[in-house]
């Protein structure tokens, strides 16, 4: 049994594109895992073997390749299952991505469910992929949609959660587990009991927070969880909608077509079992089966070592980082309550020519509203730099960021 | 050109720091607004026109260095010009006056974007005073041949 610091250290020979170099020969610092992670060669290698020697499609054929084909789609599924723990494996609907995921929400449940005069609430801290469906649903059903405002240090106001909940109006209340700029993590707990009580329906977008944390569905207690593979070492175009089995009955087909069906006829068709009805169409098969193998290896690693890992790295970054004179960080400096995400500003300088400047060096790191604007009007910023961590971040990378700083206060003579 | 950074000279962090014509016309006879939506840098521009003269012409928003200073340079040009100069300036005619002829894909729409305002301001206001309706379908094509 290797130490955790070893694992850490070993598990970076995974990862091929890590060794590769950019710019003037730079050795790739990858600090913007909240975009999108890399892929380590167990999963590279689970999509190009199963295009080389399993390629079928899934649920109908009866030969060899076909069943081989369905049997690997399928055991992700279960491995999803375990991994977030859920208990019923037919609650798993198979989307591109948390996107897909809370549009299908928007669209099938929001649809027959929310009617004139109801409220949807939301956060301020949310993607624009958590803004934009419930804008369309509310607009389009003559409903509102109200924010729960944040503080100072990034956190909910959960006063105004409240607020809503006594009007008796709310229908359902959606919110990330963890920001995608200030790293915040949602007390859901807290939230969902206040929203049990009044009856409400919950929303989870676990697309930062899966990937870095043990998260438990069946402990949480919302009803519906959405998240993406690919910012888990999965590959793109495959995420996870996840319905407890009561609400995802009274949902209504999302798109039509051959799967989610049990007879079609002329004028009428019938819809196939959960969670079939919400899979139209072929699937994304290799991605599917790939996002498999980066579930298998998170799941080796261990979910609370990935966590401590980033923990560690979040501390060390912050603590360089609030040396660098001029340097804004935003959000808690708590770290029970933070992710591997740090969004900063650099005195005057606008962040994409902090991430112009500091590319020359190899990092990588993502500048501009991050599919927040909301919560960027809310900082009273354009935008921002934001690194972010994942298992294969060490030190060093941090260390080449905070020195590479030095060249931006020099070209802006800071 | 031998690195990206090197586009960081002294003319565009001072026109970062210190963009020229940067502010509002209160009076202006055309205005125009447009942003980004990829990283959100946002752009008005205010113009005054006499005789078919860009006679004062002030923009204000944020954005990145690249785009302060192509905004700052683009003003500078098209002060004093007619409106049919003004029509003809072309994306180079900024590019070359800061050194940023092999300004990465990436980074083009935040130098371009104030050249974007101002032609949409200029067709704004042809449109409008325009004698020959004919001339509007030359109008729109070129707009759309914009970007």
């Amino acid at each position: 049994m290797q130490s955790t610091e070893s694992l850490f250290e070993n598990l970076r020979q995974d990862f091929p594109i890590l060794k590769r170099t950019v710019r003037d020969n730079k050795p790739l610092v990858y600090l913007d895992n909240a975009s999108t992670t890399q892929k380590p060669n167990q999963v590279i290698d689970t999509i190009t073997d199963y295009y080389r020697n399993h390629n079928a499609n899934i649920h109908r054929a009866v030969y060899a390749l076909a069943e081989e084909s369905t049997e690997a789609y399928e055991s992700t599924r279960d491995k999803i299952a375990s991994f977030v723990n859920v208990k019923h494996r037919q609650e798993i609907i198979f989307v591109r991505g948390t996107t897909e995921a809370i549009n299908l929400v928007a669209y099938a449940w929001g649809r027959p469910h929310i009617h004139e005069g109801d409220i949807i609430v939301t956060t301020e801290y949310e993607h624009h992929s958590n803004i934009v469906p419930w804008q369309l649903l509310t607009q389009e059903k003559h409903a509102k949609l109200e924010y729960i405002r944040m503080d100072d240090d990034g956190e909910l106001i959960l006063d105004d959660l409240d607020k809503f909940l006594a009007t008796g109006k709310v229908k359902l209340v959606t919110f990330s587990l963890m920001s995608n700029v200030l790293g915040t993590i949602t007390d859901a707990q807290k939230i969902i009991e206040k929203c049990k009580t009044a009856g409400v329906l919950t929303l989870i977008d676990g697309a930062q927070a899966v990937p870095h944390m043990k998260v438990d569905i069946e402990k949480l207690g919302c009803d519906f969880f959405a998240f993406s593979g690919h910012k888990m070492l999965g590959p793109t175009g495959i995420g996870v909608l996840w319905v407890k089995q009561p609400v995802l009955e009274t949902m209504v087909p999302f798109h039509g077509g051959g799967d989610m069906i049990r007879e079609v006829h002329k004028y009428e068709t019938t819809w196939n079992d959960l969670p079939y009805k919400f899979e139209a169409g072929t699937p994304n098969i290799a991605d599917v089966i790939g996002f498999g193998a980066a579930i298998d290896y998170l799941t080796k690693i261990g979910m609370d070592n990935v966590r401590e890992h980033e923990v560690e790295l979040t501390k060390y970054a912050m603590d360089a980082l609030s040396k660098v004179k001029g340097l804004h960080i935003y959000g808690t400096k708590d770290m029970s309550k933070r992710g591997g995400v740090i969004s900063f500003n650099f005195a005057d300088v606008h962040p994409h020519d902090v991430a112009q400047i500091i590319d020359e060096e190899g990092i990588a790191v993502r500048s501009g509203h991050h599919c927040a604007q909301v919560l960027m009007e809310r900082l009273n910023v354009a935008a921002t730099s934001r690194a972010s961590f994942y298992i294969y971040n060490t030190k060093e990378d941090i260390d080449i960021l905070v020195n590479s700083l030095n060249t931006v206060a020099k070209v802006f003579k800071l | 050109m031998s690195s990206n950074a090197d586009i960081y000279h002294e003319m565009i962090v001072d026109y970062s720091r210190n963009p020229a014509n940067y502010g509002k016309i209160d009076d202006h006879d055309v205005t125009f607004h447009d942003s980004n939506p990829l990283c959100g840098d946002s752009i008005d521009i205010d113009m005054k026109i006499d005789d078919d003269k860009v006679t004062d012409i002030k923009f204000h928003g944020r954005g990145c260095a690249i785009c302060m200073a192509c905004s700052s340079v683009l003003t500078e040009i098209t002060k004093g010009k007619t409106l049919d100069e003004a029509r003809a300036i072309d994306k180079n005619d900024v590019l070359s006056e800061l050194g940023l002829e092999h300004l990465q894909a990436v980074r083009i729409k935040c130098a371009l974007l104030s050249l974007k305002v101002l032609k949409s301001a200029l067709y704004a206001y042809i449109g409008e005073h325009l004698e020959n309706t004919q001339d509007l379908d030359t109008l729109k094509e070129e707009a759309a041949n914009l970007y």
